[in-house]
């Protein structure tokens, strides 16, 4: 048999988000609350990150709960059924296993078994990875339609008394739809990576060290804070960052990226409706902002003042309420980009469904 | 090849024009959070600024050194060199 007899699965020229999702835990935690924990004011914390509130979910709600949350709202959106899933993403950096994943139980429990299954690890850029991954699955013929869920509870991996990153961080879900369509819906993604600043973001501890402090090799927390010269309780891995470096690499090299993700979209500022960047910090939008010289007419979303920085739920999040305020914003082009810890980035252009 | 009489008056410059604060208030043994009341993101804004002005790099390490204005002019002004 020749060899040019082999099928390959045919390609698909265009795709967009049919549907987007989100969750929210009922849960609020004010600046005050906060400063129970951290010698700080609301006022201050208003002025440096833009956040108000964040949402955490409890104990008993689980990163798939959430997930299926937002999935279930994702799919009613874009009027698919589960059967019809082709692949199931999920996006997260605190589902508390590191197998199996959130994705293969979350995939049973919206009944779309036996779609293919699985998480990824890409922190605040993992929604934009998931959609890289889900615009070239549909493009390449191997899934019809794909699921994208962002999710994080990240309320289980801080550290109350933490200064560098805790409070400003928040539990959610956003998720989307992605599917074939008849023009162009997801432009070119504009990706990567540099592990060579894996420590600017990170969690501070590896499971090995909460397997040695339970078997006891660890001696206290005492004699490792002295050191590591911190402070803390208990070995559970919480995370951490170094604000000023993080803010510096996501204004001035983020903002270059996203001018990629237009450039190789083929759209100008001027064309975009919507700009949906990671919610890390308010200052960090503001400036990304400024750089990008975006006009006045973009809105520019800034859900952080509600919702804290939800890592890889932040911008699924942030598009379900720009499209929940502003209807007439549907179908209309939206910048989209997640950058964090690794360090990893991506982008790209999206019309919103 | 800036003096540091010109590097500090560049300064506070962007100082003036990241924080609303007065040129003159920027002297050379002003501490940046202390004296000027700086936080550490407005310090990254100020530390790039002050690259594309001085054509300098100051790397993140670096930048957890320049304590006071004097400290910053110093290592532009040895950048520079």
């Amino acid at each position: 048999m020749s060899i040019t007899a082999m099928k390959q699965a045919p390609l698909r020229a265009h795709t967009r988000i049919h549907g987007v999702g989100a969750y929210r835990p009922e849960l609020i935690v004010t600046n005050d609350d906060v400063c129970q924990w951290i010698d700080s004011s609301d006022e201050w914390i208003r002025q440096r990150t833009g956040i108000v509130t964040r949402h955490r979910a409890p104990r008993e709600v689980s990163v798939i709960d959430m997930a299926e949350a937002a999935a279930r709202d994702a799919l009613a959106a874009a009027g698919i059924e589960a059967s019809q899933l082709g692949a199931v993403l999920v996006s997260t950096v605190t589902h508390p296993y590191a197998t199996p994943s959130a994705a293969a139980q979350l995939t049973d429990r919206l009944g779309a078994s036996p779609a293919p299954a699985y998480d990824i690890s890409a922190a605040c850029a993992g929604y934009c990875y998931g959609i890289a991954q889900g615009d070239a699955l549909v493009h390449a013929g191997t899934a019809e339609y794909v699921l994208v869920v962002g999710v994080e509870k990240l309320s289980d991996f801080i550290d109350n008394t933490d200064r560098t990153i805790s409070f400003l961080l928040g539990d959610g879900a956003g998720a989307v739809v992605i599917g074939p369509a008849d023009s162009a819906g997801i432009g070119p993604t504009v990706w990567g990576s540099d592990g060579s600043k894996h420590e600017a973001i990170r969690m501070d501890r590896s499971l090995l060290d909460v397997r040695d402090y339970a078997l006891g090799a660890v001696a206290s927390d005492a004699e490792r804070d002295e050191d590591e010269g911190t402070e803390r309780e208990g070995l559970w891995p919480t995370m951490r960052q170094d604000g000023p470096a993080v803010f510096r690499w996501a204004v001035w090299e983020m903002a270059k990226v996203a001018q990629q993700a237009l450039d190789a979209a083929g759209i100008t500022a001027d064309e975009l409706s919507v700009f949906l960047p990671h919610q890390a910090n308010i200052r960090i939008i503001d400036e990304m902002v400024k750089q990008l010289k975006l006009p006045e007419h973009v809105h520019v979303a800034r859900d952080i003042v509600d919702a804290g920085n939800t890592s890889a739920a932040s911008i699924p999040l942030a598009m379900h309420r720009t499209l929940q305020e502003q209807p007439s914003l549907s179908g209309t082009l939206a910048l989209q980009i997640g950058f964090g810890a690794g360090l990893v980035f991506g982008a790209q252009v999206v019309v919103l469904p | 090849m800036a003096s540091n009489e010109e590097i500090l008056a560049g300064l506070a410059e962007i100082v003036n024009e990241e924080t609303g604060l007065a040129p003159e208030s920027v002297e050379m043994d002003k501490s940046f959070t202390d004296d000027l009341d700086i936080d550490s993101i407005s310090m990254m804004t100020i530390v790039v600024n002050a690259e594309e002005k001085f054509g300098v790099r100051i790397p993140d390490e670096e930048v957890k050194n320049l304590k006071t204005v004097g400290d910053a002019v110093n290592f532009i002004s040895g950048a520079q060199a």
